[in-house]
């Protein structure tokens, strides 16, 4: 199947579902290895979060699609090109500070785009957005949390995000460059102009970085097209261990 | 003749998966609940999004209810909007909650919009006392958070507030 050719609005649902599968089954890659206990459990619990979003969008997606799609065929057999996900999101874990990084400055984003998105027309939509915003606040507070902590910590757990910030920090123009997905959500009100964005999530960046004790990185920028299906070599990894067991063994049920 | 208010009865034993000191009633997530020609129509609301239990649940009501209308006579709706809160927790649902261990969540779910959100410290399930401490804002289940108590020494599980 060509999933190009699929309305806007579907190659909408898939754009908001592969931000939330890819960043969930990076999360999920912490599973065992997290640097506390409580880490653990809580990376853990945030992965599963984002993929019950992912399964959300996927679910509304595959119903407006038709044509026998279901919920796991849009996660496991669309190729690369396929992903409309960000960049940032696919990027490598990295280090526990590197990760925090990046899921702080996404789940920033993530809070005002659903704040959005929960006006839009689409009652279906908004009800998936609606109640994502909910465990989205909670996980934003906790990324933020980390942030000050490792900010205001030690010397060493200072250095460690300030560097992660700014590894990380190129990756997150993107988030408000539209993409022709960004654009025909916004032409239907479903989704917001991307562009707007950028300056309430400064504001919610600059406010907990001043907590934390560190400044705003000015990096150049990337110039990327994630959204477009452009990807950085990362996804191709991540696809292949996500996706090889459906893939090798269609028939598969557990 | 099976009534609805036979089929609540019903569901007031099914217990949570995960916390099985509450009912599927107990805690908020059954939004409708009617007798139809042949059988019944459920409305449940999810709780946790990435709540493994929402699947479990669902079977566990309709093998309930087709105990009362017979075996494929149970209708089960999804119903995402409004989103489920733990303020819809009921009165009795909090109460087993602390009875049960569980330092139930504070109604106050609407209230947080800040990313440097101030939490409210609860009280020990166990003591009572109000000086405790967060450990972790997750836990076991998508539905706890983890504290523990200055004063008895105790940690004990919390409901998450969404």
């Amino acid at each position: 199947m060509k999933w190009d050719t699929c309305d806007p609005s579907e190659q909408y649902l898939l754009h908001l579902g592969d931000d939330a599968l890819i960043l969930g089954h990076r999360l999920s890659e912490w599973c065992g290895h997290g640097p506390i206990l409580e880490e653990d459990i809580a990376l853990s619990n945030l992965a599963l979060d984002l993929v019950g979003l992912a399964r959300q969008y996927y679910q509304l997606a595959a119903k407006r699609i038709g044509s026998g799609t279901t919920e796991d065929r849009l996660a496991y057999w669309r190729g690369e090109r396929d992903f409309k996900n960000h960049v940032l999101v696919e990027q490598p874990n990295g280090d526990f500070a590197d990760t925090m990084a990046r899921q702080f400055l996404f789940d920033a984003f993530h809070l005002l785009q659903l704040e959005a998105i929960e006006q839009c027309p689409d009652a279906d939509l908004a009800a998936i957005a609606r109640k994502a915003l909910k465990e989205t606040t909670y996980r934003a507070q906790h990324s933020s949390e980390w942030v000050v902590r490792m900010g205001d910590g030690t010397d060493e757990s200072h250095s460690r995000i300030s560097a992660a910030l700014k590894r990380i920090w190129p990756y997150t123009d993107e988030l408000f460059q539209p993409a022709e997905v960004d654009r025909i959500a916004a032409e239907r009100g479903l989704g917001p102009d991307v562009q707007s964005l950028r300056e309430p999530w400064l504001e919610l960046i600059r406010e907990v970085l001043a907590k934390a004790q560190l400044s705003l990185p000015d990096m150049p920028q990337k110039l990327l097209r994630g959204k477009s299906g452009i990807h950085s070599e990362s996804l191709g990894f991540l696809l292949a261990e996500m996706q090889g067991l459906p893939r090798a063994y269609p028939d598969a049920q557990w | 003749m099976v009534s609805a208010d036979d089929l609540r009865k019903r569901l007031n034993l099914v217990p949570d998966p995960e916390v099985p000191a509450l009912s599927v009633l107990d805690l908020g997530i059954v939004r409708g609940l009617r007798m139809m020609p042949g059988g019944c129509e459920v409305d449940l609301s999810p709780t946790y999004t990435g709540c493994p239990a929402t699947e479990v649940i669902e079977r566990d009501v309709r093998e309930a209810l087709e105990e009362l209308v017979g075996p494929g006579n149970v209708r089960i709706q999804t119903v995402l909007d409004p989103p489920w809160t733990s303020d819809w927790i009921s009165e009795e649902g909090l109460r087993k909650l602390e009875a049960y261990g569980i330092a139930p969540p504070p109604k106050r779910s609407s209230d947080k919009r800040s990313l440097l959100g101030l939490s409210i410290p609860l009280n020990c399930p166990r003591c009572k006392s109000s000086q405790t401490e967060r450990i972790s804002a997750f836990g076991s289940t998508a539905c706890k958070a983890l504290h523990r108590c200055l004063d008895c020494q105790e940690p004990f599980e919390a409901f998450k507030c969404i």
